[in-house]
């Protein structure tokens, strides 16, 4: 293996299937790392990464510092509420002024879509796109692919190739599907999207996905990992979405609909869940099928792997 | 490049340009006397265990753990070292795999005989010691190589010592083992100008780990 052929992690459809199955090599890697007691590394010492976060976000904020702290990383936390942006500063100065610091990789969360590029085009550096508008949430996706090839993969023994992953919800908002269904394809699953046509794209085709499907109880039967989306109170812009108990009816991973189901198919949710609406306890608990609090250590795993293919391929990048 | 000296593992350089240093029987005559070696230091395998830094220190390492477990007629624990997250290179050097470590017993306590390959620079032992302490506090370590070629630039010595071989910075001392490569030798062979000293190429991988033995 030469150096890792990327310098950013934006367009996770840019990855080859071998660029895929090297982050997660490397992440599961990653997992002697974590669970020692010094649970740290001095591989990246030295080097500073900016945490530009124009839009709030807990969870990927943190499971990123966790990872940066793990290699040894300088973390710098940057944007939220006291963004430049808010006095009037431009994007590209806001990114210039930081690398006016001398630093090393920005890993970016913004509302609109297509600012990771920006990014990287005024910085010069690596970039990582930690969710940009409904564009793409690259890591995300990664995490997804980790715990899949984890749990059907390596403990089951079935090729990505023969599975077929059904991503339930809202479609046409989700930036989670905008990385995870690329990437689903590049491994060769088979997907199937399914949600209310309100929440839909215009063009559900345009997603890369192979079936689109409006009934879940019809499509259940067949899938081996249910993808549960959050219903994303926040960014519905009024779109016409029934109420949150007829959703759930029709569209919510419920006990009842547990027989539907494939005996050892996996659920999972990017998080934080809205219990009662897109899955109820029963699953979001089930301890043969749920598999989201793995999602989230896996976000450790392949972002600490992100991190350390982008910086360490550096040198040899232009080689 | 690590590889580039050595397109394929099937079609070595131009024997001109290798010397064997040691063969496979000297080798293991080698590996038997060290063996005996660490149970002499150590009165015996009681508190002892070995650990190896892939990607050849970890078959030696079993190799000497088979022979002390047929002296003394028990186990002795055995693990190995990846040493890639820990070494000093990281922004020069251009490969990114990261290998597996696998310590699977307490190493706080015991005496660990860390085992590589080729001690050259002592950098790779540098990295090793900082990933040992990451993971326990042993209370003694030790370290067993095959082959000592000189060049150190860092103050660290080995315990135990297959052979000492005296080479220039422009060579490249590399062991090939039976069970990767199909047969055992140690050979000294010349580098290009700008090539890396590397470990012999894994075939299974074509990568090369751990260069500054």
């Amino acid at each position: 293996m030469g150096c890792f052929p990327h310098k950013h992690l934006i367009d996770l459809g840019e990855y080859s299937a071998d660029d895929i199955m090297t982050v997660l090599a490397t992440a599961q890697k990653f997992k002697q790392v974590n669970e020692r007691r010094i649970k740290k590394v001095p591989t990246l010492k030295g080097f500073t990464v900016v945490n530009m976060f124009n839009e709030p976000s807990t969870r990927t904020r943190s499971s990123f510092e966790i990872a940066e702290k793990r290699l040894s990383a300088d973390a710098l936390n940057f944007g939220g509420s006291s963004t430049s942006t808010v006095k009037g500063e431009s994007l590209a100065d806001t990114v210039r002024t930081l690398c006016a610091y001398k630093i090393d990789l920005i890993v970016v969360r913004d509302a609109h879509a297509g600012v990771p590029y920006k990014v990287a085009e005024a910085s010069g550096v690596p970039v990582i796109d930690a969710g940009d508008g409904k564009h793409q949430h690259p890591t995300q996706a990664l995490l997804d692919l980790y715990t899949i090839w984890q749990h059907k993969v390596l403990a089951e023994g079935v090729p990505f190739e023969k599975l077929h992953v059904g991503i339930v919800g809202d479609i046409g908002h989700s930036r989670v599907c905008g990385s995870l269904i690329p990437g689903l394809k590049t491994m060769g699953c088979e997907v199937t999207v399914v949600g209310p046509p309100t929440l839909m794209p215009a063009r559900p085709d345009v997603l890369g996905a192979d079936h689109v499907a409006y009934d879940l109880d019809s499509v259940l039967p067949q899938l081996d990992v249910v993808y549960m989306l959050r219903i994303q109170r926040e960014r519905l812009e009024g779109a016409p979405f029934p109420s949150l108990r007829e959703y759930s009816l029709l569209y919510g991973l419920t006990r009842e609909r547990d027989a539907l189901m494939k005996p050892d198919a996996l659920v999972c949710h990017p998080g934080p869940i809205n219990r009662g609406v897109e899955l109820d306890s029963f699953m979001a608990d089930h301890p043969a099928r749920s598999v989201v609090l793995d999602q989230v250590y896996a976000g450790v795993l392949v972002r600490m792997a992100a991190l350390y293919l982008l910086l360490g391929g550096q040198d040899g990048f232009d080689a | 490049m690590p590889g580039k000296e050595q397109p394929s593992d099937q079609t070595p350089p131009s024997r001109a340009d290798v010397k064997t240093v040691m063969d496979g029987s000297e080798i293991d005559r080698s590996l038997t006397r060290i063996a005996h070696q660490i149970l002499e230091a150590n009165k015996g395998a009681d508190s002892i265990a070995l650990v190896g830094i892939v990607t050849r220190g970890d078959l030696l390492a079993r190799a000497l753990a088979e022979r002390i477990s047929a002296i003394e007629g028990e186990e002795v624990p055995l693990g190995k070292l990846d040493i890639s997250l820990y070494r000093d290179d990281f922004m020069t050097h251009i490969s990114p795999e990261v290998h597996s470590t696998d310590i699977p017993f307490d190493i706080d306590g015991r005496t660990i005989v860390l085992v590589d390959d080729v001690l050259y620079t002592g950098r790779t032992i540098r990295a090793a010691l900082d990933a040992l302490m990451d993971i326990g506090r042993p209370s003694a370590v030790q370290l067993a190589v095959l082959i000592d070629r000189g060049h150190r630039e860092l103050p660290i010595r080995a315990d135990y010592v297959g052979k000492n071989v005296p080479s220039s910075a422009q060579e490249n001392v590399r062991l090939f083992l039976e069970e990767i490569d199909g047969t055992s030798a140690v050979e000294i062979l010349r580098m290009e100008p700008g090539d890396r000293p590397s470990a012999a190429p894994t075939p299974a991988a074509h990568s090369s780990e751990g260069g500054d033995a």
